[in-house]
This record gives structure tokens, sequence and C-alpha cells, in this order.
């Protein structure tokens, strides 16, 4: 209780991370019936919403201080039943939970855009963090969606991102297709976070000293962290709950495996190579 | 009757190669639903809707949405922007290639559309069913999707440039609301380069790990310039800091498929093949013979790349010597 009572007096933001649960993406896809089969696979958190997570959390707390600078809340569309990964994220040192009991399987992407602006809106946030893409479906594009249903403005693809706390506003580092675009976003705003969020330096906050390098990857639940998990509270909606409206304007019309390169041959040496490349391959 | 809308991109006053293959992809889905092409060209002028037009590309109109707010690019201003423009022309489709302005900009302008989007297109099957790769290109998804207004990006390596053809005019738009929400842009650092872009390049030579550290990417660059290629590296290379990010090939950078595609000192890692395994012919050098690199590969020579790289640059200096 008194958790979140030094959490209110000395919050400056909300911070809403969507996080996905995803079939383990080492595992081969059993392709059955013109479609996946899922039912033997273990389900995993999505890496780029951890990438979210950690993000958050590093915006949130004040390396060396006990202060925090904002409330971190993980909001996941699954049913109900299989929240492992949201538990996983409470671990990490998300604050709460909302859980949206679905199966996202049936959902469009329009239906989950909406579901989470809904979300966003309700709870009165100042920031959504959503990983690039979720390793299964790899859509890319529902921080986009929630941007213009919102209206707010984004920064997708960050690689890097540093608060200013009197500004009210993220300088944000993006990767594009040229380079790397600097935008600064007043808040608040939507942000979707590429892998390089993660490195020691790519988070700032202006409170943690400017020094300090964080630990490569998203952070490991510790010990404490998986107890306190379970007394962290995690609200439960429906999609009615929100008005939200499901639409199927996508139908799956058939899955398939992707056509195999033909068998390769290994070339004893590079000269072996370099005759097959201009003679059989005429590549050079 | 089906109206498909390509979002173009232009810099100083040309069409950028990268925006032909989606209005090759719009060409189809145009063919298929028995319906009309419309190319859309958004800036600061209208400069570069007259070059646009004047090559027509199959259009029946090339339009212009002129505002000092689309440039630079932002995805609210141009989210905006092209929204306006479905709704004015009455457009039943949009999209253009899966460029990183294009994932930036279209889900916004879709979400306002109440239009589902399919990112990625990499075939189109009929008018309303179109492959899309998932799971790091593991399979394929043919997307049914049915709404008044449908949105797709097209993955540029899939389809082929569209060609010049038709000359048309240009039609001014309505002028629109464009509001960038308070972003700044502080500019693009770019790489900068002389070789060819990744995604265009007919030779790509990508190094991984196993190259140690960035200097020695110098060999590397060597036979890349040989060849006229461009130059790669997987996620480790990038995240070790050997060479900048915006050379990564694979599922979160660039995807790539080059005529001859050279796997140096690579893995193979899932992510990293999802980037450059549509490439014509894949050679993969790598010390470890286990590496699973080794497997989409049509040439496979196992060696160190101290050993191999300076003798193929040497053979191929002999022949180009010889030619």
């Amino acid at each position: 209780m008194r958790y979140t009572l030094r959490l209110k007096r000395e919050l400056l933001l909300k911070i809403l991370v969507t996080v996905k649960r995803i079939p383990d993406p080492d595992e081969s896809l059993k392709f059955a019936g013109g479609g996946l089969d899922y039912s033997a696979s273990k389900w995993v958190a999505n890496a780029f919403d951890e990438y979210g997570v950690e993000t958050a959390l590093r915006l949130a707390e004040v390396v060396g201080g006990t202060q925090r600078l904002a409330e971190v809340v993980v909001l996941s569309i699954c049913p109900e039943g299989q929240r492992q990964h949201m538990t996983q994220f409470l671990a990490m040192g998300a604050d709460r939970g909302i859980i949206v009991d679905a199966d996202p399987e049936k959902l469009d992407t329009i239906a989950v855009s909406k579901l989470i602006a809904a979300v966003f809106k309700k709870e009165a946030c100042d920031l959504l963090i959503s990983g690039k893409l979720s390793q299964d479906n790899e859509g890319n594009q529902v921080a986009q969606r929630v941007g213009g249903l919102l209206g707010l403005p984004q920064a997708c693809f960050a690689a890097t991102v540093a608060w200013d706390q009197t500004g009210s506003a993220l300088t944000v580092t993006r990767e594009v297709d040229d380079g790397v675009e600097t935008k600064r976003v007043p808040l608040p705003a939507v942000l979707s976070v590429d892998l390089r969020i993660v490195l020691p330096k790519s988070v700032s906050n202006g409170s943690t000293p400017a020094s300090h390098a964080y630990n490569e990857g998203p952070r490991l639940a510790s010990l404490k962290g998986i107890t306190m998990a379970k007394r962290k509270p995690v609200a439960v909606l429906k999609p009615a709950d929100l008005g939200v409206n499901i639409t199927a304007t996508e139908q799956t019309a058939g899955v398939s495996a992707p056509p195999a390169r033909k068998a390769g041959q290994k070339v004893p040496t590079v000269d072996a190579l370099f005759e097959k490349l201009t003679k059989e391959a005429k590549v050079l | 009757m089906s109206k498909v809308l390509v979002i173009l991109e232009t810099a100083g006053g040309q069409l950028r190669p990268h925006s032909l293959p989606g209005i090759t992809c719009a060409q189809q889905i145009a063919k298929a639903t028995g319906g009309e092409l419309h190319l859309l060209v958004l800036g600061a002028d209208a400069s570069a809707a007259n070059a646009v037009a004047a090559a027509g590309y199959g259009a029946t109109a090339v339009h212009s949405l002129a505002n000092p707010a689309l440039e630079p690019f932002t995805a609210e201003a141009w989210g905006d922007a092209i929204a306006h423009a479905v709704h004015a022309l009455g457009a039943t489709h949009v999209g253009g290639t899966a460029s990183s302005t294009l994932r930036d900009a279209l889900p916004r302008a879709a979400a306002v559309l109440d239009a589902p989007l399919v990112s990625e297109v990499v075939q189109v099957k009929s008018g309303d069913t179109w492959t899309r790769p998932v799971s790091s290109g593991r399979a394929l998804l043919d997307v049914k999707v049915n709404a008044p207004v449908v949105a797709f990006t097209a993955r540029g390596t899939e389809f082929e440039p569209a060609q010049p053809g038709g000359s048309v005019s240009v039609n001014t738009l309505p002028a629109a609301q464009v509001n960038n929400r308070g972003v700044q842009v502080k500019g693009v650092q770019k790489t900068e380069s002389s070789r060819p872009a990744l995604t265009e390049a007919k030779v790509v030579v990508s190094g991984g790990r196993g190259m140690k550290e960035g200097a020695n990417f110098k060999v590397l660059e060597q036979l890349t310039d040989l060849l006229g290629g461009a130059l790669g590296a997987s996620r480790a290379a990038t995240d070790a800091g050997m060479v900048p990010a915006d050379l990564q090939v694979g599922q979160t950078g660039k995807i790539v498929a080059p005529d001859l595609y050279i796997a140096v000192a690579i893995s193979g890692a899932i992510q990293h093949l999802a980037g450059m395994k549509g490439s014509k012919t894949i050679v993969a050098i790598n010390k470890d013979e286990e590496s699973p690199i080794f497997q989409v590969a049509d040439y496979s020579l196992v060696a160190k790349w101290e050993d191999a790289i300076p003798r193929l640059i040497e053979l191929i200096k002999a022949r180009k010597g010889a030619a």
C-alpha cells in the first residue's frame, strides 16, 4: 500500500507499455491444415515489448536514488487465463497491469489499436511505448495507429530517447532508411522502440546521472521482483467495457511455407568458389 | 470502381527510385480490381509532381498536395495529408513501397480512415487477397481484406521498378489541414557513402560478428568496391559498433535481394536470414561449418575470412586486369 501512495505523490508521468505474448520465435513452425499449429508451442513475451518495458523503467527510475519519476503500466490484450508474460513484466519492475480479456487472434489490427487507444484515454496516460513490431505478425503499425486515433505526436523506431522534464518533451533518434533522424516530440506522445533502445546509454531521463551505463538488454527480474509481482494489481477489462466494436476486416485465406531454396554446394577453396561464381552462377 | 492511390517520395524535385516497386504493386492491385491507378506527390511545392507526371507510369492522374508543413517529413503531417487525399479522391486503396517513411506515416492515416493495412505485401494474389511474410519470413500469410478503404505497403525487393509510360497532367488537390502536432525534426544524420543504396545494389557484401572489429571491415569494403556493391552487416556487427546501424540487414534492418549476396563471418540467425534470403545467389564464408548461414547459401566455403577475402580480391583483380 505504501508503495502506491509514494508513487502518487512523486509521479511526473504515467507510461503505458503494450506487451504481447507470441509463440517462441526460436521454435520451428508447424504447418497444418492450411494454417500454423501453435498447440504445442511455448509462449513467450515479444522481445520488442521487453525493450519497451525496459525503456519505460529507465525513464521512470533514478539510478542511485529512491525517487520514482513515472508510473509504468503494462497493457496486454490476451485471454485472462494466459498472463504469464504480464507477471514477467511486473517482476521486471512495472507498477501494475491491465489485461483486456480477448483472443488477439480474433481481433484485427484496427480493433487492437482502438482498444489500446481507449485504455490510454481512460487512464489519462502521458506516454505510450510499444515495441516496433511483434516477432510473429510483424505488422509494425500499432503505435502509429494509436498516434493517429488519438491525434498525438509519435516517434517510431526509436534507438535513443532523452526526456526533457522541464520542457515536457522527448528527444528521440529514430532509425530511418537514410540514417538516423532526430525528432523532438512534446508529451503526451507515442513511442515505438527498436532494438538499440536497450544499449547501455540509449535512455536518459534527466535525473539518472548521465554517466550511468546500463547493462545491455532488458533487465532480468530479481527474486524480490518476482515476489512483489504477485502483489501488484492487475485490472481485467472486456472490449465492451472500453466501448470498442470488434471488427473483422482481415481474414487469413491461407498460410504456406516459403519456397525452399535449391540445395547449395560446398566449395573446398576460394579458387574453386571464384570458378563457380564466374562460370556457373555468372555473377562475377 | 476501385481507385488505387500510391504515395510517392521525392527528393530534389525527382521521384526517389525506391518508390517504383510500390507503383508496380499498385498497378497489379488496380488490374486485379478493374480500377484506376493514381499517384500522389506530397511536398513543400509541386515541382516534383511535374517530373512524375511526365513519366506517367501508366497512371490515370498524378495528384499534387503542396504544403510547407510536409517538409521535412513528419508522420503527423503526412498522415493528415494522406487521409485528406483519400477522402478528396474517393480512393479505395492507398499505399506504396514499405520504406521507413511509409511505415511511419501510413498506419497513422489508415487508423484515421478506419482502414486495414496489409504490411510488406510480396504478392498480389487477387483483388482482395495479398501475401505477406510473417515470423521472420518463415511463413507466407495470404490476407483477405474487406473494407471500403484498404491500405498496403509493398516490399521493395518483391516487385520490379515501374517503368515510365504515358505522361499525364498534374491535378492539384484542394488544400489540406495538416498539423505536425508540435514535433520538430532536428535533422537526419546520413551515413555518407559513395556506394549504391543497400536496397538497390546488385551486389551486397555483409560482415558479421566474426569480423571482430570495425577496422577489419576495410577488407570487405575493398571487395565491395571492386564489385560495385553495397556494404551490409549483421545485427551482431552493428550492435558491437563495428559499422553504423543503418547497414544492418535483417528483420529489423534492411531487406535486400541483390543478384549476389556475400555473407562473411555471419552465423546466420533467423533474423538475418529474413533480410537476405530472397537474394539470387548467396555465398557464405565462415570458419564454422555448423553455421546456419550455410543452409541458405548456394555456395558455402568453410574458411577464415582473413585467408579467403584477400585471395578472392586477388582473383577478381586478376580477372579484371585480364579483361
